[in-house]
């Protein structure tokens, strides 16, 4: 079967630093995949490398067997993501935001579009306000809109719950998780938050100083490492490389 | 490219402190400069009864500048808002980027001129409408130096972050006083003459004081402008292309914010 997104042998140099090293992996359709490691490792150079926001200094990146390097404007469309560290224009309201990138993404009867994400996403209340103006939780609500707006073939998720309070931490797992069963989406997801990892994933790459460590399933890693909990394995794995 | 365009309008339509932060500057500007032409239409032969001439070549100049801030600010409301890589990773190709920002500019610098225009009727019994057609000629050649401007700036915010910012703001100051708006290039020392030569701004400015002054249209002058134009138009959108790979090599684009 072919994936949905293919990483093959992928490397990004920034002059003599090896940001990331010839990392290979396949994310397949209806899978969520978790990139687990310490900060400065690769995580987000390799979503950007996939987004095409940088250009890898070697390898391939296939979406559905399309090289995003070639195709990359056709297969964004295919493509979306989230992050705490991107915003959406703070002083257009959310719905004003949600027909901007609908058009963006040549969204098909938008109006219809929005007004089911507006119900998925508890957005009813707050569709006519800035989105400068809501508080952290809401505007994570808007940006996972933003994030979906285009059903996207693959989702990439770069630390999508950092600085969320618990509840609406699990709210966006949760929203993840029946999200990926009811759309079949492939998620690639690069977090901090072990519990989190182990929840949705049902592989893990584990990866530092830009390479990939170790992989597998979170139970198959707990086991192979002898430990308790994935957050173990990550601290087990992080810093065997500075042990003397 | 209509979503790129509405993410703008938007943000205008919505905010009166910006329309009116549009309007103000080329209103101040433009009834500064009223006064001033005005004391010299009286003081000075050169300009004797030529009021219009140093106003209209203030508007004009104020094309110019609106456009190409216009251009800077576009692009620059998505780095400060945070939403640059949104937008990039948003299935936009580089010539629509483009076309939006080109369109988005002009209705923002027609929002900003239009009322100044209006405005030096009644306060100084100046029409810039007289200049007739080539005025359409004039303010096509300046918007798309303006647009240029704004392409080469961008393209150095895209490759170099905001900390290019500064240069966004002062790169029109640079080129003004070689531009010969309010006086003929003959005023410049020689070696800056050379260099003034190379803009289209010297001829547009030149002509437009010969067809107030002299009541004809000389089409060399709007040729050579335009030539020029093109050339440093094309070197934009190059320098804008060149800039987006660079940047997409050096992770500018991953990292872009305040």
């Amino acid at each position: 079967m072919q994936a949905t997104l293919q990483v093959i042998g992928l490397s990004k140099n920034y002059n003599e630093k090896n940001a990331v090293k010839d990392i290979s992996f396949k994310l397949n359709k209806n899978e969520i995949i978790g990139i687990l490691g310490p900060n400065g490792c690769g995580k987000t150079t390799t979503i950007g490398m996939i987004l095409g926001l940088l250009k890898p200094t070697s390898g391939k990146i296939l979406v559905n067997g399309i090289e995003i390097e070639k195709n990359r404007v056709q297969l964004l469309n295919n493509l979306n993501f989230i992050s705490p560290y991107v915003e959406l224009p703070k002083k257009l309201t959310v719905k004003q935001n949600l027909i901007v990138y609908g058009k963006l993404y040549d969204i098909k009867d938008l109006k219809k579009k929005i007004e089911y994400l507006s119900e998925k996403l508890r957005l009813g209340d707050i569709i006519n306000k800035l989105t400068g103006e809501l508080s952290s939780g809401q505007k994570n609500r808007v940006s996972l809109a933003k994030s979906i707006i285009n059903d996207p073939l693959v989702l990439l998720l770069d630390e999508p719950t950092a600085s969320l309070d618990p509840e609406t931490g699990d709210f966006v797992r949760s929203f993840f998780e029946n999200y990926q069963k009811e759309n079949e989406t492939s998620i690639l997801l690069a977090s901090h938050n072990m519990s989190e990892v182990e929840r949705l994933c049902s592989s893990v790459l584990m990866m530092n100083n830009g390479s990939i460590i170790d992989q597998g399933s979170p139970e198959k890693l707990i086991q192979k490492h002898g430990r308790k909990n994935m957050e173990e394995v990550f601290l087990k794995l992080t810093r065997e490389k500075y042990e003397f | 490219m209509y979503g790129l365009f509405l993410r703008h309008f938007y943000l205008i339509k919505s905010s009166l402190p910006r329309i009116l932060d549009l309007v103000y500057w080329p209103t101040i500007q433009i009834i500064l400069w009223g006064f001033i032409s005005k004391f010299f239409s009286i003081y000075s032969d050169y300009y004797n009864n030529t009021l219009g001439v140093i106003l209209t070549c203030a508007i004009l100049y104020d094309i110019l500048f609106r456009s190409s801030i216009s251009f800077n600010m576009l692009f620059l409301e998505e780095i400060w808002s945070r939403n640059f890589t949104n937008l990039f990773i948003a299935p936009l190709k580089l010539k629509e980027i483009i076309s939006s920002l080109i369109f988005t500019a002009l209705i923002r610098t027609l929002i900003g001129l239009v009322p100044a225009i209006l405005l030096t009727s009644p306060l100084f019994g100046i029409s810039i409408l007289k200049l007739g057609l080539p005025l359409l000629l004039l303010f096509l050649s300046l918007y798309i130096f303006g647009i240029t401007l704004g392409l080469f700036v961008s393209a150095g915010l895209m490759r170099f972050g905001p900390s290019f910012e500064n240069i966004a703001w002062s790169s029109l100051f640079l080129l003004a006083p070689l531009g010969c708006i309010y006086y003929p290039i003959e005023i410049l020392p020689t070696f800056f003459q050379i260099i003034a030569k190379g803009l289209p701004l010297v001829y547009i400015f030149d002509e437009t004081r010969n067809i107030l002054l002299n009541g004809l249209i000389n089409y060399e002058n709007l040729t050579k402008a335009y030539v020029l134009n093109i050339i440093y138009l094309v070197c934009g959108i190059s320098l804008f292309y060149f800039s987006f790979l660079k940047a997409r090599i050096k992770g500018t684009l991953i990292n872009m914010g305040e």
